[in-house]
């Protein structure tokens, strides 16, 4: 039983990594298809952001000759920490490898390391534009920060735990707690902060590549080749992973409670129908919005912020 | 209704009438706080009702319409109605900024829930329980009101509190007589109306509806 156990445990796991490795590159295509439809343009097609990254990778190595050892450490550590939050999280099932270290601070602190180093390695290069990139990742990361802490306390006042597996499991145990206003407020503002985190509209634009406007992609500027891809490779899965998360706390029925076959055959259907849907979604409402001024994300983010504490609250007051 | 349907309906009606408030310091455009105050009105609506079904009280349903009636579609309609004549004034131009009015209406809701822990000692029930809600949005339109110098957003701080007063009535009391609901009512519908007679008067004198301009004598 034990053996056959840790095998199915470590065998969900493997699956959960492989499905957000491909599955976030999938997803970036699926975003940008189906915006380009409601555009009114055919678009590329889905599989295409999987050809890119093949093509990066064949292409020959080229980085900066003043970059020290974190310009090319970054995009590794950033695909690493991805992937062990991925090995970690309930996405699949509610049991995977290491579920009493998965705390959702934990897994939130692996991405943010990521980010942070891909902010340095965007300084690291020593050009103007990566360092101004890396100054605005690091601004909107350090205003979505105290949303993020106390939307992760607002998740876990209702169920008293802040392990996620945890708290999927009490989800499915009790489905009320999911339209009880503590997680309803929580939700919102975790949507707000993984908008942030993500570089999504309406704080950056994904597809721009205008100098006043971006941000992820004037701190990535200086990457080319192979380096490019393992960061394209580590952004699809953080944005798939973060949409992960969100999903299965929303709505967390389909992950399985066990790790059989079945189970986890069950756990990745209804884990891809959800983030297609709400990739779908948010690609859909990335149409008709514009991008906030810079100044005005702290507007944004104070809104996650109190709409956090307000789940908090909540949480303390409506048993 | 079961027990704990009752309660977390209560909990989220109670919950998204503070949303509202917080919102409307959130929001710049008076448009969008005038729609956020109906969605306001509607929640309050809904709680009384949800209150009245579980004690089985019709004259509390009555005042529900009331209410729906009255804060969710006759007071934003004539706000909107004057917005409409003053281009003006579409546009909030709060003291304070708005990150920092949002930390401070954090702030105001934990003052609220500290000092109403005596209240909802005395009465641990499903709707005693969510008395802080009520207390945290009368804050939160006081400070709407402290921190906003046009005329339409002065009457929306009123409004918020005047919305908070309600939600506690509701739930310290499963409804307060008709009459005084009624009365209630009518003085906020009665306070649009003022408004907006002012309001009109300001701009043919004025020309704007910036209070400020008022603290000067004029010839």
């Amino acid at each position: 039983m034990s053996a056959a156990h840790a095998a199915g445990v470590v065998g969900a796991s493997a699956v959960q990594v492989i499905a957000v490795a491909a599955g976030g590159l999938v997803l970036l295509g699926f975003m940008r298809k189906v915006r380009a439809r409601l555009e009114g343009r055919v678009g590329a097609p889905i599989l295409q952001s999987l050809r890119d990254v093949r093509k990066l990778f064949r292409k020959e190595r080229i980085r900066p000759d003043v970059a020290t050892w974190i310009f090319p450490a970054a995009p590794v550590v950033l695909v690493a920490t991805v992937a062990v939050a991925a090995v970690m999280t309930p996405l699949i099932t509610t049991q995977p490898a290491m579920s009493g270290g998965s705390d959702l601070f934990v897994v939130v602190y692996l991405l943010l390391a990521g980010s942070t180093l891909l902010a340095l390695a965007g300084m690291d290069a020593g050009t103007a534009f990566g360092g101004m990139g890396s100054s605005r990742a690091v601004m909107i990361g350090a205003l979505a920060e105290p949303a993020l802490l106390v939307t992760i306390l607002a998740l876990s006042v209702t169920t008293h735990s802040s392990n996620f597996p945890a708290i999927v499991r009490a989800t499915l145990a009790n489905p009320g707690l999911i339209a009880s206003p503590a997680r309803l407020f929580a939700v919102a503002a975790l949507l707000i902060v993984i908008v942030a985190e993500s570089g999504r509209l309406p704080v950056d634009n994904p597809s721009t590549h205008l100098e006043l406007t971006m941000i992820h992609e004037a701190m990535i500027l200086e990457y080319a080749g192979p380096d490019l891809a393992m960061v394209t490779l580590g952004e699809a899965m953080r944005l798939a992973l973060l949409l992960g998360i969100f999903v299965n706390l929303v709505l967390p029925w389909g992950v399985a409670t066990s790790t059989t076959a079945l189970g986890l055959v069950v756990g990745l259907g209804a884990l891809v129908a959800k983030i297609a849907v709400l990739g779908g979604a948010l690609a859909f409402f990335e149409v008709f919005m514009a991008k906030l001024r810079l100044f005005r994300l702290p507007e944004l983010m104070a809104g996650a912020f109190v709409m956090a504490l307000l789940g908090v609250v909540s949480g303390l007051v409506v048993k | 209704m079961t027990s704990s349907t009752y309660a977390s309906l209560l909990g989220l009606g109670a919950a998204v009438v503070l949303l509202c408030a917080v919102m409307t310091l959130w929001r710049r455009s008076v448009g969008a706080i005038v729609k956020v105050l109906a969605v306001q009105g509607v929640a309050l609506a809904g709680v009384a009702l949800s209150i009245g079904i579980d004690h089985h009280d019709a004259t509390l349903a009555v005042v529900a319409v009331l209410v729906l009636a009255a804060k969710g579609v006759v007071v934003p309609t004539l706000i909107t109605r004057v917005v409409r004549h003053d281009p003006a004034s579409r546009e909030t131009q709060p003291l304070v900024n708005v990150p920092a009015s949002l930390v401070a209406a954090g702030a105001l809701i934990f003052l609220a829930f500290a000092a109403s822990r005596s209240v909802t000692a005395l009465a641990p029930t499903a709707t005693g329980r969510l008395i802080p809600y009520g207390v945290a949005a009368m804050l939160v339109g006081f400070f709407a009101l402290a921190t906003r110098r046009k005329a339409v957003s002065q009457i929306v701080g009123i409004l918020l509190v005047d919305n908070g007063i309600a939600l506690v009535a509701f739930l310290a009391t499963a409804g307060v007589p008709l009459i005084v609901e009624l009365g209630a009512s009518l003085d906020v519908l009665l306070a649009v109306v003022v408004l907006q007679v002012l309001a009109t008067q300001m701009r043919l004198r004025l020309g704007s509806l910036d209070l400020d301009q008022l603290s000067e004598l004029r010839d």
